[in-house]
């Protein structure tokens, strides 16, 4: 039965980019607890082990588009839905992890 | 003059073929409805009067053909329409207008259909009552202090509520069915990539699918015919003929038809009243001329804990664009906080409790180490939930189950216990995790609320769906509300 | 000092690298939408619902793109999968519009190949672990701070014209037995692997443009001990910088462990000016990618018998070309090799196509345009010329028009945008003087110039004309026929020479 600590769900919160508060991150501990308790009874699907996984539920394969180009959208469609833009670009605070 | 908001869409659309009526005055008759009596449902979030009325003089000018012409229609707003707000019932995309329309908004425009506005729902999809709306829930028409279901309960409602003959809703777990059982209307998911999911805001992709609400069958069919059929923009849309559903929804015949009720999907868990009226219509379905067997289908019960790790961990991934960059609400850029900063203090304000809960759900579903346990394994148990379906399909045609295992509940009754709102999806989300078409059709009453009776057909047998809902709608009329409220 | 020499670090420790490339490729429309791919647009000009990652945008795969990755894959002997899907890396990046990388994890395109590489005359053979598919990020511009670099600005400014064009990344298996040179094996990979790539015509393979772009991955151990901790040096941006990187990895890293220091497992990210890295992300704290199949997006299958068309229609490898330059046109190993490391290879022969001699192609490739190159911080093969233009004013030196002195200056103008040969030859007035007349003014000036060189021609030091005629080529700015001049020179000082 997993245990799920603050600590855990600080660090998914962090994954997630969602800056939660002590409560909330108690609060999720506790359902996140009760979920997984609930869903945990798939390991109990014993006769899954070797069966294939899903991940489409259509029977598709090989969609695709020729390489044809087709019009962009007008810059000012673009820009008109942005927090904030710049020299027709989008403008973002600081950004601090250089990393990717 | 018969009050034009009580037709059906049919029966709409004939009477602005012969110019008996105007589109504009249908139109401006249900946006008047919408002024009268939204305030107490609040099924929109957004009303587009003049896009209405402008699209209404265009069908009234003779540019439209189509058998939905003139049709005033509700969009549920997790739908992408051209310069017009989509909010998929978060704060964080409040005064958001895209600047393209989904192939299902185009669809529509271009079949003539009137597009009165946008219609409340949970926020991202997630939720069973439209209670987890950012703007506030929607109230059932047949009891104002009840949940119209969800996530599309403000579809459904406006539908009960007669202020629209039309609605789209959208289903990933059961949004558009429940909604319909629960406020006595039609509601029919289609077999996933039958309808383009271009312009759909994501929840979960692999289970999202658009679908048509009504209070007919027929106008359900209808309105199935216009949304439907393959789009390149969707790679998961399946170029195949749409099945013959209109004709399907005229045939009200269902001899010899092979029924089969589905043994997991009954008994403890579903309210008395709600069995019962299940029961009947299955003796309704008989009397038909059905042939009705019980099948088993062992692995539908775990359905439910399979798309509890699917659905968040689509979803987390789904709506991690939703960043303060692009579009969008943007908190706390302050000049000296990070980005990182903005983007996490934007995404903690801009979702609500549910879609955060989510999020954290399928973000630990997805991470290392926990992977093979949580999200691998409920992808095996979709193969074996598919498998059931398959198995099925050996001996009968369609399946049939209770839409959802309660009536409407009351608002508030389950916001502090997230299972017990899970649950009501428990009977819905087979078919999702399968793909197939299922639908609600309304099936009576119990204590004055409205039942729905769940039918599951094979991919791309969506028109079976049509075919028994129209035969049972000719037994069992759906039942009318009485919308006291409205002179109380 | 914070670095062992090279060499003295190789004698002490076993090098293991790995690398990491990743190619735009060269289609016309991007990845999973219809936007145009040009290079220098003004921003956010190529951008649509599908690449900005709108609410409720699609991905359609680009077919162009996966033919172009299973012909990359096939070049370099791949395995080619015969179903495989695209997976989401999650992770957090405003150059990023869903957050989301769709790229490929256990399911490649192409699995398990090999590229051979000549290095110092012996052959060795880089294993390549895997090439897949996915999508490159927008741009990012930094304001405010003192460098443009992201550290110490103020603000960002964001461009997705890149996000979404095709990227397909080749990842090497560890390479190891490099013994003393793992940078040059390093860069004679990534100089093959872009004539291979060029050869194939997917993508424009422009470093400095950033269409091929290298992670370089280093460890060092001693000899007979377990593999050490590797850095990945991002952001290696030039063939230059490949055996840079590799090489001051080498010495950073012997000098930590000879300290008694463990490597630590990190990013590091490459600067092109200063030829160093800095340490970026350390991998212990590296976040959590949540791969998983991408939901929007149904799985690829290539049909073999199509994948089997595909590989008999491929050109030759640069490798067979290099051998018939060697075997049938009789340049050296030494000549061919130093084409490849140039990166001219497929210029050269191109050059020699178009009508000159493989000496005269190799001469100008490995002469006065490889020292243009170095000028302008190019690769030569990137320069503004043509093999066909390197052709013609070959045939103006051999046609007489030109000489050598006067060809290079053709050549420059070309490079410096002033239009074909012929157009340079005319425009800046460079065609070889012979008239004698001509030359018979610049002749007496150069007599009365130089009086003591032309008494000393007079008394039979025939060699002292050669400064004469050196007067005469500079008064008419190079243009006149040397031997011309040198006869003029002599006839006037009443000395007649054997000229033939
Ligand atoms: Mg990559
Ligand atoms: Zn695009």
């Amino acid at each position: 039965m997993p245990e799920i600590t603050r600590e855990e769900v600080a660090h998914l919160a962090r994954l997630a980019r969602l800056a939660l508060d002590d409560s909330e991150l108690d609060v999720l501990a506790g359902q996140l607890d009760v979920i997984l308790g609930a869903v945990a009874q798939i390991a109990e699907v014993t006769d899954a082990a070797d069966v294939p996984p899903t991940s489409h539920a259509v029977p598709l394969v090989n969609v695709t588009r020729p390489d044809a180009v087709v019009p962009s959208l007008p810059r000012e469609k673009v820009l008109a839905g942005a927090p904030a833009a710049e020299d027709g670009r989008f403008r973002v605070p600081r950004i601090l992890d250089d990393s990717a | 003059m018969t009050d034009l908001t009580r037709l059906t869409a049919s029966e709409t659309a004939a009477a602005i073929k012969d110019r008996t009526v105007s589109a504009v005055e249908v139109t401006q008759a249900h946006l008047d409805r919408i002024a009268t009596v939204d305030g107490q449902v609040h099924a929109f979030l957004h009303v587009d009067t003049e896009g209405a009325l402008a699209q209404a003089r265009k069908v009234d000018a003779g540019e439209f053909p189509g058998p939905l012409a003139g049709v005033p229609l509700a969009l549920k707003d997790v739908l992408t329409m051209e310069g017009v707000p989509t909010t998929a019932g978060s704060k964080i995309l409040e005064g958001w207008r895209p600047p393209y329309d989904a192939t299902v908004t185009a669809r529509l425009k271009a079949a003539g259909v009137v597009i009165l506005g946008k219609t409340n729902m949970d926020e991202f999809a997630m939720g069973s009552s439209t209670e987890h709306s950012a703007y506030g829930p929607t109230h059932n028409p047949w009891d104002l202090t009840r949940i119209p279901g969800g996530s599309g309960g403000g579809s459904s409602a406006a539908l009960a509520s007669y202020q629209a003959p039309l609605a789209i809703g959208t289903d990933t777990g059961g949004s558009i069915r429940q909604p319909a059982a629960v406020t006595g209307t039609v509601g029919v998911k289609p077999t996933y990539g039958g309808v383009s999911r271009y312009g759909l805001v994501a929840f979960s992709s692999s289970l999202d699918q658009a679908g048509p609400c009504a209070r007919t069958v027929l106008d359900a069919a209808l309105l199935h015919e216009v949304i439907a059929g393959h789009d390149p923009h969707d790679s998961t849309s399946i170029d195949a003929p749409v099945p013959p559903v209109v004709e399907a929804a005229r045939s009200r015949h269902i001899r010899g038809l092979r029924v089969g009720v589905v043994k997991e999907l009954s008994g403890e868990g579903y309210e008395p009243g709600v069995q019962a009226r299940f029961d009947e219509a299955v003796e309704i379905l008989k009397d038909l001329g059905a042939t009705v067997t019980e099948v088993s289908c062992p692995h539908f019960v775990y359905a439910l804990p399979a798309y509890y790790l699917i659905a968040p961990s689509e979803a987390s991934s789904n709506l991690a664009r939703f960043d303060s960059v692009r579009y969008g609400l943007r908190v706390g850029d302050d000049g000296v906080n990070s980005l990182e900063e903005v983007m996490a203090l934007t995404r903690a304000q801009g979702f609500g409790a549910e879609v955060k809960r989510r999020i954290i759900l399928g973000t630990y579903a997805l991470s290392s180490g926990y992977y093979d346990a949580y999200y691998g394994q409920a992808q095996k148990v979709r193969t074996l939930i598919t498998r059931d379906f398959a198995r099925a399909w050996e001996s009968v045609d369609v399946l049939v189950a209770p839409t959802c295992p309660t009536v409407a509940f009351p608002l508030g009754a389950k916001l502090q216990d997230p299972l017990a709102m899970y649950r009501q999806d428990v009977a819905s989300i087979p078919s999702n995790l399968y793909g197939g078409p299922a639908a609600s059709f309304p099936a009576g009453l119990s204590d004055g609320l409205p039942v729905g009776l769940q039918v599951m057909a094979p991919t791309l047998r969506d028109d079976l769906l049509y075919r028994v809902g129209s035969a049972f709608e000719a037994a069992l009329p759906a039942p009318v509300p009485s919308l006291a409220w409205e002179n109380a | 000092m914070t670095a062992v020499p090279y060499d003295e670090a190789l004698a002490e420790f076993e090098p293991v690298i790995g690398l990491e490339t990743h190619v735009e490729l060269g289609t016309a429309s991007k990845m999973f939408c219809g936007c145009a791919t040009e290079f220098g647009a003004e921003p956010n000009t190529q951008v649509c619902p599908v690449c900005l990652g709108l609410p409720g945008a699609l991905p359609v795969v680009n077919e162009t793109a996966i033919e172009s990755t299973i012909r990359i894959g096939l070049a370099l002997h791949c395995d080619i999968a015969t179903w495989c899907r695209f997976a989401r890396k999650n992770y957090f990046y405003p150059d990023m519009p869903k957050n989301f990388q769709t790229s490929q994890y256990d399911e490649p395109l192409c699995t398990d190949g090999y590229l051979d590489v000549l290095v110092a005359g012996e052959t060795v053979r880089i294993p390549i672990e895997r090439v897949h598919l996915e999508e490159d990020t927008g741009k990012s511009l930094h304001v405010g701070g003192a460098t443009g670099r992201i550290h110490g600005a103020s603000h960002s400014l964001v461009d997705y014209n890149r996000a979404g064009i095709p990227l397909v990344e080749i990842v090497t298996k560890p390479v190891t037995g490099t013994g003393t040179m793992p940078a040059e094996v390093a860069k004679a990979y990534v100089t093959e692997l872009r004539d291979v790539l060029r050869g194939l015509g997917v993508s424009d393979v422009k470093m400095e443009q950033g269409s091929l772009r290298c992670d370089v991955n280093v460890s060092l151990n001693r000899p007979g001990q377990e593999w050490g901790t590797r850095s990945e040096t991002k952001n290696v941006n030039s063939l230059r910088s490949v055996e840079r990187a590799v090489r001051s990895e080498v010495e950073r890293q012997a000098f930590r462990l000879r300290a008694g220091e463990r490597i630590v497992q990190e990013t590091r990210h490459f600067h092109e000016d200063t030829g160093m890295s800095t340490s970026g992300r350390s991998k212990e704290e590296a976040t959590d990618y949540r791969y998983f199949p991408e939901p929007d997006l149904v799985p690829i299958a290539p049909d073999p018998v199509w994948v089997a068309t595909l590989k008999d229609a491929l050109p030759e490898a640069p490798s067979v070309r290099r051998l018939m330059l060697t075997k049938e046109l009789g340049l050296s190993d030494n000549d061919s090799e130093a084409m490849v490391n140039a990166g001219v290879l497929d210029v050269v022969l191109a050059t020699v196509e178009a009508g000159t001699s493989a000496t005269e192609a190799r001469n100008w490739w490995l002469g006065h345009l490889a020292q243009s190159a170095n000028t302008a911080g190019v690769d030569a093969a990137d320069l503004p010329i043509t093999p066909a233009q390197v052709a013609r004013v070959v045939a103006l030196v051999n046609a007489g028009t030109l000489t050598a002195g006067l060809a290079r200056q053709v050549v420059d103008g070309v490079l410096a945008g002033e239009g074909e040969p012929d157009a340079v030859v005319v425009s800046r007035g460079l065609a070889v003087v012979s008239d004698e007349g001509a030359l018979a003014a610049a002749v007496d000036e150069a007599i009365a110039a130089d009086p003591d060189a032309a008494e000393k021609v007079r008394s039979g030091k025939v060699a002292a004309a050669g400064a004469l005629v050196g007067k005469v080529m500079k008064a008419t700015r190079g243009q006149a026929d040397a031997s011309v001049a040198r006869r003029l020179v002599l006839e006037r000082l009443g000395v007649t020479a054997d000229l033939s």
